[in-house]
């Protein structure tokens, strides 16, 4: 996948997913390969996500590389009035890649048409967010042995949560069943049972979070949104339903893990942090791998 | 029949586009483009049809156009017919077809898409027809017809 842009999941086939995955799992055995020794690398992050953007800059540093960009708008001359157009050009020219995160939908997308050197999506909106999606791949294939056949649990916000529908759409390839746990105003939308219609592959819709989660093989947690619901005394009423208990998982199953995008609320109690079962840490932790794996493939150096 | 022929006067090369809902009539002839070619041009709006309300009908005199430039007004003018005129006779009749992919013309309905923020030519895939639903090229969002607005 040399020179290509990573700007949604659905840009990489299962081959390239796979690759990806062990990849990420080779740089997790051996993370000081300086793959990246003389090769500068854009950030350029047009709004604040700190949690992103340390993800990335440690997987940069890890692999040697040296970078340049900024941490939000107000540092950059978009504050100038400077188009994303012209951003892209001048900053294409001095870098061999572009990691770039972005308010608006659709920028990415935009960006890597105008950009001579690959663009990696670190989020553009409520779009997408694939090197998530791939880091949550890697989480899965790294505690499960394989992506194929699992039986995976969606908890929460189900209608708005991007990760859980690039997740879906990433983990259809793999012949999975899936669980949807979420309050009647955050059902997973029409769209994408469509899509799993059509795809063939199994899924279940439940309201209530019970002990259904005792078939689960991965049980991922989303943060349900004050600011989603249209009516407060719904926000009121669900939000401590959707709540994971360490108590719940008495019954689960021996490989189960939990994931959770973070940074949480309180929809996973604290209670449940010890639990071996409990996995949304050393899911951050990942994600340094994985975007290792991905600036290395797409610069053609692994 | 001689009536209605007179509303707009004859031409003897060209092609006549006719079914045009009236309140489209502009936006037609700016998508192709007519105003800024210097070919004689003769229009009519706010006639009677048997199929729309008010229609507009357009002749282009000493033009023909290609399917791709003539589909792009299939958004706004689905019932569009054209009849193509050779020596004032109709030598064929063609109907619009929505094409698979809108390139400019259409806008996308969501505020926060970057081509409704910068200078950017808006690119659409057409996943459906019948009720016209756009997908994005870029925030990937689904503009159905109701939502649907002309540039
Ligand atoms: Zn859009």
């Amino acid at each position: 996948m040399k020179g290509k842009s990573l700007v949604s999941i659905s840009d990489f086939s299962k081959e390239e997913i796979l690759e990806i995955v062990k990849l990420a799992a080779e740089f997790e055995e051996n993370p000081n390969q300086l793959l990246l020794d003389g090769k500068v690398v854009a950030s350029l992050f047009f709004e604040p996500s700190t949690r992103t953007r340390l993800s990335f800059e440690t997987a940069i540093n890890r692999l040697g590389g040296n970078i340049i960009g900024f941490t939000d708008s107000a540092s950059s001359s978009t504050t100038k009035g400077e188009t994303l157009k012209d951003t892209i050009k001048m900053v294409s020219n001095y870098s061999d890649l572009i990691v770039m995160r972005h308010p608006l939908e659709g920028s990415a997308r935009y960006a890597a048409e105008q950009s001579d050197v690959p663009v990696i999506n670190a989020g553009d909106g409520a779009n997408q967010h694939p090197t998530q999606t791939l880091l949550d791949l890697y989480s899965i294939y790294k505690t499960q042995g394989t992506l194929e056949n699992l039986n995976i649990f969606l908890v929460g916000d189900l209608k708005y949560g991007r990760t859980v529908h690039s997740l879906l759409m990433a983990m259809s390839l793999f012949n999975p069943i899936f669980n949807f746990i979420a309050p009647d105003e955050l059902r997973i939308p029409d769209e994408y049972k469509l899509f799993l219609d059509s795809k063939s592959i199994r899924y279940f819709e439940h309201s209530e979070f019970t002990d259904i989660i005792s078939k689960a093989d991965i049980l991922y947690m989303t943060r349900v949104q004050r600011e989603r619901f249209s009516d407060p005394i719904e926000y009121e009423k669900v939000k401590n339903v959707y709540v994971l208990r360490n108590s719940m998982l008495d019954n689960t199953k021996d490989n189960l893990r939990i994931l959770h995008p973070l940074p949480r609320v309180n929809e996973i109690h604290t209670d449940v942090d010890d639990n071996p079962k409990a996995y949304y840490f050393q899911q951050a932790e990942n994600g340094v791998y994985t975007r290792m794996a991905i600036m290395a493939s797409i610069l053609g150096l692994k | 029949m001689s009536k209605r022929k007179l509303k707009v006067s004859a031409i003897k090369e060209g092609t006549v586009i006719d079914h045009i809902p009236a309140n489209q009539l502009f936006k037609v002839i700016s998508i192709l483009g007519l105003d800024k070619v210097s070919n004689q041009i003769t229009f009519g709006t706010n006639l009677e049809s048997s199929k729309l309300n008010h229609k507009a009908i357009i002749k282009v005199s000493g033009k023909y156009f290609e399917d791709d430039e003539i589909n792009k007004i299939a958004l706004i003018a689905p019932a569009a017919k054209l009849n193509i005129i050779k020596d004032y006779e109709v030598i064929e009749k063609k109907v619009v077809d929505v094409p698979d992919e809108i390139v400019g013309i259409a806008k996308c309905f969501n505020p926060k898409c970057i081509t409704n923020n910068e200078p950017v030519t808006t690119r659409f895939t057409v996943v459906s027809k019948d009720n016209i639903a756009l997908k994005c090229h870029y925030c990937e969002k689904i503009t159905s017809e109701e939502h649907l607005k002309i540039t």
